[in-house]
């Protein structure tokens, strides 16, 4: 057999890489098997950077369905609230071209606004409460409702199918506790920090009382 | 000697220390109005305990911690509340914050008080609650809350104490007044400290620039096991880690705590203000400010109340507006441009600068980066400011998180550094802020696919139990209509199919028998008859006793009329329609028999005089006024909404007007 093989070395290399061969592919189909992934993980990376307000603006029932489609092959710049940003978080996700938000889907929003029930015109109907996509309506039939705000997503579903329309979509007012210190503008010099002020050329001149 | 460390980095702007302290520390006095922040802290805002238009103590708490990074707010003189409302307060965004705004009496009336000389004797809990409720804040910039800081956990030791004397930015000096006007309090206040944690040393770091501090603070410090430890002024000395690096040369880990190298650090200000909490028992109700710049005449220290608006400050010191490009609170390096002269002092200001044009000017446009690195030199954190900052314009928040962000102190060493004049510290400020508000809006989508996930997972259960259920039906029947065949008996479904047929053909048969028909509008003739003669008998007794039941044997006399009169027609016209049909055809459909009769009805009712017709209006009116009162009496008595009752009301109110309406119309119709 040794003699064989090493009189046939082209034999011996054929031999060598199918054994080399069916070796590795029992492995890798062991392991194809063994560690199974679960779900599809693009679609739950994608689903991280959908912005989770359930709107169904995109076209589908919510931003898992969407982040699956996507994952499909569908166009990633049908989401309104992840705006521009959100496109392009996608688009370096993928891999893909950013595109320019799809207007047919609506207008990417600057402001949030969450949903307010005028609740002494609120008939109790619970229309509101089935269209909530993250159950941040709380009430019973016949019973006034009211919108838990920390929970909304200003996803807008409520307001359609209210019959005697007393939800209003409030948007966030700029407050002391959502302000923050914008980037500075190159053209105006009008910026609070102090330090950048002066610079002598001498510290320790021009500065002295 | 101990042996000082240095820390990476650092700068020597012009310190302009000595204009201020020339004079000693100086009394604001009182202003007419104070205006007193609720959240003069990092955490969350006080509550309010006072109402409008009641009178306040000096001392006195005005608004209680809510929650443990809280701390409460006293009255800084006595007088009444004014206001709570919002109002303008120093911060750089110039948005309104709610305040209590006291109008001071002048009387500076203390409330009872009284503080513990013998504090040895207190347990550490107590101390730290005396803290807490005394509403002292971290005094050197910041403002967390000292109790918080002090409530170290068992599990961390605590080796050292530092108390951080070192006031490195240019222009303040209120701790340095206070080295040399209250040592005294500052050892005591650090005793008190010591009790509290244990440390086994305690350093009070001051930057060699104070040597007046330092002297009266070793002189005070005198037998004691706390030691005075100087070191070469560089800015930022005083920050809490590069302060940590100097004394013990140890590092805090990037995004740690002090604690976690064994370290506590308090400010000199809080000591004295702990001082006065615990021995005194005087909450934390005024400070030591500086008012310096070349825009007032006589920069000094004044000892002022919190609330103290900034326009009654700098008029103490001399303010000349002319002079002045703008007010900026706190220093040169880290403070911030106020956006109005009304704001108030609060326990974090430690001065007030108004420089002069010549002084402070505008700065010049920012250049081009030329990647020179002079900021990387001066960095006291050894971040890249120069990598930051590309990184910040094009918004890559991932690479800036990095490149440690977050562990930037904003001290302004590389703006001051920079000869492109770029304003590099607002570039970290923007980005810190933008990235944390993508965190919180991340948290909140992610808490929203939660409970989008967990809506839908209840929808589909609740589909899957509906399926179940109709599937458990479904079996229940067939196993019903086996067990009847088997025991012999007739399939339900089908024998209710059968009893459905059965009864249509019999309907139909009827519909054929003319005869039957014609029966039964002969026999409703013959009742109607007898109804009728009985109800007149009736109505003519009701008549000759005058009873109250005339009225309503009327209409049944009338309504039994109207109804004879349909029935002779109904049965004329059957009569005829059976004539005509023998010539044609029988009429093919029941709907146009329907159609038949219900012209009928019409002719019959045309057919009424307008009394009639009246009258019977009216009944129906009164029949549904009466069941409505019904309703109306029950739902007072079952007490139900106000809107029920409500609504009511308002048809016994419509229909007794429609009642009133149709009256006169009867009468005259009755007398014509």
């Amino acid at each position: 057999m040794i003699d064989l093989l090493t009189q046939h070395p082209l034999l011996a290399a054929i031999i060598a890489l199918v054994l080399l061969a069916a070796v590795f592919g029992a492995l890798l189909g062991f392991a194809a098997e063994k560690f199974k992934t679960e779900g599809n993980p693009i679609a739950d990376e994608i689903n991280n950077i959908l912005p989770q307000t359930q709107c169904g603006q995109c076209g589908y029932p919510g931003c898992r369905p969407y982040a699956e489609a996507i994952a499909g092959g569908e166009a990633i710049n049908k989401c309104p609230p992840g705006g521009e940003t959100g496109v392009q978080a996608l688009a370096d996700l993928l891999d893909l071209e950013p595109l320019p938000l799809d207007e047919e889907h609506g207008e990417a929003k600057k402001i949030a606004a969450v949903a307010f029930i005028r609740e002494d015109e609120c008939i109790g109907c619970t229309k509101c409460i089935q269209a909530c996509p993250v159950d941040a309506i709380l009430g019973a039939a016949k019973q006034m409702h009211t919108v838990i705000s920390s929970e909304c997503t200003g996803c807008d579903l409520c307001v359609e199918p209210c019959p005697v329309d007393c939800i209003d979509m409030i948007a966030e007012e700029e407050s002391l506790k959502t302000w923050h210190w914008q980037l500075p503008d190159p053209v105006s010099r009008r910026v609070d920090i102090i330090a950048t002020d002066v610079i002598p050329s001498n510290p320790n001149e021009g500065r002295a009382a | 000697m101990r042996k000082v460390f240095d820390f990476h980095g650092g700068i020597h702007p012009t310190e302009n220390k000595h204009q201020s302290v020339r004079t000693p520390i100086a009394d604001a006095g009182i202003p007419p109005e104070l205006i007193i922040p609720l959240s003069q802290h990092i955490g969350a805002p006080a509550r309010p305990l006072v109402a409008i238009g009641e009178r306040v103590l000096k001392g006195q708490m005005i608004a209680e911690a809510l929650g443990f990074v809280s701390v409460p707010v006293h009255a800084p003189t006595s007088g009444t509340i004014h206001a709570i409302e919002d109002r303008l307060i120093a911060h750089p965004s110039g948005y309104l914050a709610p305040c209590i705004v006291i109008t001071t009496d002048g009387q500076d009336e203390w409330e009872a008080h009284s503080g513990v000389l013998n504090y040895r004797t207190l347990e550490t809990a107590d101390l730290i609650s005396i803290i807490r409720n005394a509403g002292i804040a971290g005094m050197g910039g910041a403002g967390f809350p000292s109790a918080v800081k002090l409530s170290v956990k068992a599990d961390t030791p605590i080796e050292t104490l530092i108390i951080n004397g070192t006031e490195c930015e240019p222009y303040i000096t209120a701790d340095d007044a206070l080295m040399r006007e209250q040592a005294f309090e500052i050892i005591e206040g650090t005793k008190i400290l010591q009790q509290i944690i244990g440390p086994k040393s305690t350093l009070i770091g001051v930057e060699d620039n104070k040597p007046e501090g330092i002297a009266a603070l070793c002189a005070a410090a005198q037998g004691t096991n706390i030691e005075i430890v100087t070191f070469p002024t560089k800015y930022p000395s005083g920050g809490e880690k590069q302060l940590v690096e100097i004394l013990t040369g140890q590092q805090v880990p990037s995004g740690g705590l002090p604690s976690e190298v064994g370290v506590v650090c308090q400010n000199i200000g809080s000591t004295v203000a702990i001082f006065d909490a615990v021995v005194k028992g005087r909450p934390l109700i005024s400070r030591v400010t500086t008012v310096t710049g070349e825009s007032v005449r006589e920069p000094q220290n004044f000892e002022v109340l919190i609330g103290t608006p900034v326009q009654y400050l700098i008029d103490k010191a001399g303010y000349q507006s002319e002079k002045n490009n703008r007010l900026i609170m706190g220093g040169p390096m880290m403070g911030f441009t106020i956006p109005d002269t009304g704001v108030p002092i609060v326990k974090t200001t430690n001065c007030v600068l108004a420089p002069s044009e010549a002084e402070l000017s505008t700065p010049p446009p920012a250049q081009a980066c030329i990647r020179c690195g002079m900021c990387a030199e001066v960095c006291p954190a050894s971040l890249l400011p120069q990598q930051m900052f590309w990184f910040a314009q094009g918004k890559e928040f991932e690479k800036l998180e990095e490149h440690n962000l977050f562990d930037c102190i904003e001290c302004g060493a590389c703006s001051f550094a920079c000869p492109s004049n770029i304003p590099l510290v607002q570039y970290y400020r923007a980005s810190k802020s933008e990235i944390l508000q993508l965190r919180h809006d991340h948290e909140i989508a992610e808490q929203s696919r939660i409970r989008f996930e967990a809506r839908q997972q209840r929808l589909e259960q609740a589909e899957q139990e509906k399926e179940a259920k109709r599937a458990a039906r479904k079996i229940a029947a067939q196993q019903r209509a086996e067990a009847a065949q088997e025991s012999g008996a007739e399939d339900p479904i089908q024998a209710a199919i059968d009893r459905a047929k059965i009864k249509k053909a019999e309907q139909q048969q009827d519909g054929a028998g003319d005869e039957s028909e014609l029966h039964k509008l002969e026999k409703a003739i013959a009742s109607t008859a007898k109804r009728l003669t009985t109800a007149t008998t009736k109505l003519e007794q009701a008549q000759a006793e005058g009873s109250d039941l005339v009225g309503a044997l009327q209409t049944g006399v009338d309504k039994t009329r109207e109804k004879m009169a349909v029935a002779k027609q109904a049965l004329n016209d059957y009569q005829q329609h059976l004539d005509t049909r023998s010539a044609e055809q029988r009429p093919a459909d029941a709907a146009q028999s329907a159609i038949e009769r219900a012209m009928q009805a019409r002719t019959t009712e045309a057919a009424l005089s307008p009394q009639e017709k009246a009258r019977v209006d009216l009944k129906k009116l009164q029949n549904r006024l009466k069941k409505t009162q019904a309703t109306l009496l029950q739902s007072h008595q079952n007490a139900e909404e106000a809107k029920v009752i409500e609504a009511l009301e308002s048809t016994v109110a419509r229909l007794t007007e429609k009642i009133n309406a149709l009256q006169p119309l009867l009468n005259t119709a009755e007398d014509a």
